[in-house]
């Protein structure tokens, strides 16, 4: 089962940080972490990343990680360095203020299905 | 080719420039994706290590047809036993490293899970020097 951003968009009321041009874009998979290096041990890179991690290195991550997609959850902000990388990179940045739980919880329910 | 990138102990925003410049060389290069992933995966972790652990460090890229070396040398507090570092899960990053998402005792696995070719030499109270070698075929 595939899902379009924009849809994931409105189950999980999101606001687009930067990327809108990609919200066309179809996810079947996520993942969901605070700690960058399972992030890092992730061999598929068709996902989304769930976290409720805001700092560079949750963008730096994504970049090596080839990540193209990220939602902050728990109402986290991205700042502006952030969004500077996050944008030479690419990346789809959308932000939500459910918890994680909750976030990973609605995306299940909707089809989206976990790695392992 | 030969690059080379300077790290500051601590400066966690700059953490992972050098993996990024060495990323866009090896994507011009038309580096296999796959193969592009695991060299700077365990680039930035290394990277960070440096960041996490060490005063200040340098980044020696060596690129030819066969096969990419990075030689990461810091001056820092070295690593007293080398294989209980390896292990998963030991660590001893401060509380700082851990709020940057990092310091779970998984950087050092991931790198030897992402080198072809990894060696590390360490002296206590001088430093660390890790060596990462990937093959590009």
């Amino acid at each position: 089962m595939q899902m379009k951003l924009s849809e994931a968009i409105k189950i999980l009321n999101a606001k687009v940080v930067c990327g809108e041009e990609k919200l066309d874009s179809e996810i079947g998979y996520a993942f969901a972490s605070d700690l960058m290096s399972d992030v890092l041990t992730l061999d598929t890179n068709n996902l989304l990343l769930i976290t409720g991690l805001a700092n560079l290195q949750t963008i730096r991550t994504a970049e090596m990680s080839d990540i193209q997609f990220i939602i902050f959850c728990r109402n986290k902000k991205v700042n502006e360095e952030m969004l500077v990388l996050a944008d030479e990179n690419q990346l789809v940045v959308l932000e939500c203020a459910y918890s994680m739980f909750k976030t990973c919880g609605l995306l299940f329910q909707h089809g989206i299905q976990p790695l392992y | 080719m030969h690059f080379t990138f300077d790290i500051e102990g601590g400066n966690f925003s700059k953490a992972g420039f050098a993996s990024s410049e060495i990323k866009k060389i090896l994507k011009q290069l038309n580096v296999d994706p796959k193969i592009i992933k695991r060299i700077v995966v365990a680039l930035y972790e290394a990277e960070v290590n440096v960041v996490a652990h060490a005063y200040k460090g340098k980044i020696t890229v060596d690129i030819d047809t066969e096969k990419i070396k990075v030689i990461l040398a810091d001056e820092g507090p070295g690593i007293p036993d080398i294989d209980l570092a390896m292990q998963k899960g030991y660590s001893t990053a401060s509380a700082e490293v851990r709020e940057m998402g990092f310091g779970a005792g998984m950087g050092l696995p991931n790198i030897k899970n992402n080198a072809d070719e990894l060696h590390i030499r360490s002296k206590v109270g001088i430093g660390t020097e890790v060596e990462i070698i990937n093959y590009l075929g």
